[in-house]
């Protein structure tokens, strides 16, 4: 078996050195490492697709300068990510990097980044640590901190005036942060907390642990393929009709309502986006990304989006000069664009403020979809940001 | 922890231990006669469960559905094996498990140009959706009995095939000295195709039956396999007796891990999430701590395959 993963390492090693593009001198060199294969790369190609939509939107450009940008597969595992990254870094020579979808991975890889004292802008992840003592100048998260969605959620439970709720999320730094975030808003009793591996696929035990416990609500965090089986087997226990379902947007995105059929209409999600927020950005994005991907984008998408035109707008405050690095950080601070979820601005952390939104699955015609339904945080930021020094 | 909910998750430790059965099978014929590793084996039970999700979509029908996926997962197995495996059964297990790999990287590409990136929908059959109260004051889905029923009967046939017939008896001879099988004047090569189509064809049944169950995505292969893995070096490489056992023991101390491990910590430690959070990274070793131990006592696993 050991032999076997050196070997897999390897070969990835090898597939990836392969994709490297020609260097030009009259760009801005973006370096995108994403989980593009394996369990979750449904949500790195939001990410991607989202990014790449607005770069394509500006005929290739951001802030009127061309920009080379180099993708790369991390296949959700920390040590490619690393490697990637440092490879990027040393080889690439990019000014700016971004795409990491999971916790672990962009703590693993931000810190070096900002080490070699480039940018790195995060289109999701946004762990606990690297908000608080861990915060770095040149570190900005465009979706959001760790907790937030989940904040809004306990919040929203709490409001319910549920009082015994069972928690769930994956055994990684999110997952912590999540169950975290939940217990800060949300007031009654705790009737279980349990962290599943991440990437795990049954949860037949879980469910019958769950049960057992006789809960009046459940709050689970599972992205991607992990909210698929889940919220499948969850249906199939016979457990939505007694218990109803909470979670954050991560587990009720576009995709995973997709493969989950019916069985989610009617529930309750809090996010910071959704497709039909009202805005001239959004309207245009939404329409823009179902005309050329022919299919609805998700937040991470609309995340991914918004971390590009965040770069627009910097790159077009120096003039496209990469080699003033306060005067770029000072204007990505500022962050002056329109963001397709509407009010966006940076906190001391450069985390973001921003409004949250409880959401309800619902049928549109033959499409299972979500609509906002109430807002539950107004200018909402992060609790770790009094412990952030820059 | 009541007598009942015990019963309820020994019910799903058969449930996922059958499945890795189903996928073990034909993994552990294939290491086990052919000395081959194969990666790839994940890939056919995406195709599997991909295929079926499509079919039962178009048709209506989940049985149609896992009946056209039978014969796809088969054939694309047995395509794999004539066009690039065969190839690699005489180099290094490094090469292979390269050339497997790659195989991985091209069945997901191609899964993602003909479906999509996204996940499929799979409904259960309306015939067996809804649950039984087998156990009091918990409802069991019908569906999972259903895979428990429909993989046992699989094992059986399987040991009817092995023991009874005349290509089991050629398996049987082939893992124990091929030399000599084709001295004697058998066609080695066409023995291993349909081995290997065999292996597919169960790995194609177990991914069309998970289609109900869990998310029909791609990459989905890569998750089971290493599981499956274990199974086969649990059980002894070759032996399907050996994957049955070794599927079912890999089940049983998973699901007991993730269902009691957290409850009996919380009696040792006095906070409540720190117990939580060793129970969670303790059954998630389990089973490689099972297959530590099997293989301490049994280098070669529970059970040595045929000779």
């Amino acid at each position: 078996m050991r032999i076997l993963k050196k070997t897999l390492l390897g070969a990835i090693a090898t597939m990836a050195a392969i994709t490297t593009p020609a260097l030009s001198a009259d760009s801005v060199k973006i370096g995108m490492i994403t989980t593009l294969s394996g369990g979750g790369s449904a949500l790195g190609r939001d990410i991607r697709d989202g990014f790449k939509l607005a770069v394509d939107m500006r005929g290739g450009m951001l802030g009127e300068k061309k920009v080379d940008l180099i993708i790369s597969d991390d296949a959700r595992k920390v040590g490619n990510a690393k490697q990637i990254a440092n490879r990027m870094l040393k080889r690439d020579k990019v000014d700016i990097m971004t795409g990491i979808v999971w916790s672990n991975l962009a703590l693993a890889v931000v810190p070096t980044v900002t080490k070699a004292g480039k940018f790195y802008l995060s289109p999701n992840a946004g762990p606990s640590k690297l908000a608080g003592k861990g915060c770095h100048k040149n570190y900005f998260n465009v979706a959001w901190q760790n907790d937030n969605l989940h904040e809004a959620a306990g919040q929203y439970v709490n409001d319910k005036a549920h009082r015994n709720v069972y928690i769930m999320a994956p055994n990684y730094p999110a997952g912590k942060d999540a169950l975290a975030g939940f217990k800060r808003f949300y007031k009654g009793k705790i009737a279980g907390e349990v962290y599943t591996k991440l990437g795990q696929v049954d949860y037949a035990a879980e469910l019958a642990n769950l049960r057992a416990t006789k809960p009046d609500a459940v709050y689970f965090f599972l992205p991607g393929g992990m909210g698929i089986n889940f919220v499948k087997q969850y249906a199939q226990a016979g457990l939505t009709k007694t218990t109803p379902l909470f979670g954050p947007a991560f587990s009720f995105d576009e995709g995973i309502l997709k493969a989950v059929g019916d069985t989610a209409i009617g529930v309750f999600n809090t996010s910071q986006w959704n497709k039909d927020i009202k805005n001239a950005a959004n309207v245009d994005f939404v329409a823009n990304f179902k005309k050329t991907y022919g299919r609805f984008p998700s937040l991470y998408a609309s995340q991914g989006f918004d971390t590009a035109l965040l770069i627009d707008s910097a790159i077009r405050a120096v003039d496209g000069d990469m080699s003033k690095q306060d005067d770029f950080r000072k204007a990505l601070k500022a962050a002056k664009f329109q963001s397709v979820r509407g009010p966006f601005k940076f906190g001391p952390n450069h985390h973001p403020i921003q409004d949250i939104y409880v959401r309800e699955v619902y049928k549109d015609g033959d499409n299972i979809t979500n609509r906002i339904v109430g807002k539950v945080f107004t200018n909402h930021g992060d609790v770790y940001a009094a412990d952030c020094k820059m | 922890m009541t007598f009942y909910l015990f019963l309820e998750q020994t019910l799903n430790a058969f449930q996922l231990g059958v499945m890795l059965f189903l996928m073990a099978a034909g993994l552990t014929l294939v290491f086990g006669i052919m000395n081959m590793i194969n990666l790839a084996h994940g890939s056919f039970y995406m195709i599997g469960a991909y295929v079926a999700a499509y079919v039962s979509d178009a048709t209506g029908s989940f049985f149609i559905g896992v009946a056209v996926a039978l014969p796809v997962a088969a054939a694309v197995g047995m395509a794999v094996e004539i066009i690039a495996l065969r190839r690699l059964y005489k180099r290094d297990h490094l090469d292979q498990v390269l050339a497997t790999f790659g195989l991985i990287l091209f069945f997901n590409e191609l899964t993602s140009i003909i479906w999509g990136p996204q996940a499929l929908f799979v409904a259960i059959p309306p015939v067996f959706s809804g649950s039984v109260e087998l156990i009091p004051g918990a409802p069991y889905p019908i569906y999972r009995l259903v895979i428990i029923g429909a993989g046992l009967i699989v094992a059986l046939l399987m040991r009817t095939l092995i023991v009874k017939t005349r290509t089991g008896m050629l398996i049987r001879a082939g893992a124990s000295n091929r030399e000599m099988v084709s001295a004697l004047g058998i066609d080695i090569d066409r023995l291993y195709t349909i081995i290997f189509g065999l292996g597919a064809l169960l790995a194609g049944l177990a991914g069309a039956f998970a289609g109900p169950i869990l998310a029909t995505e791609i990459g989905m292969g890569e998750n089971i396999l290493i599981l499956t893995f274990v199974v086969i070096i649990v059980g002894g490489i070759g032996s399907i007796r050996g994957a049955l056992i070794g599927a079912l023991l890999v089940g049983l101390v998973d699901t007991y891990g993730r269902a009691f491990l957290p409850q009996f910590l919380r009696m040792i430690f006095e906070d409540p999430s720190v117990a939580d959070g060793v129970g969670a990274s303790i059954s998630s070793m389990s089973i490689y701590i099972l297959m530590a131990v099997v293989l301490i006592f049994r280098p070669r696993g529970l059970f040595q395959a045929y000779g």
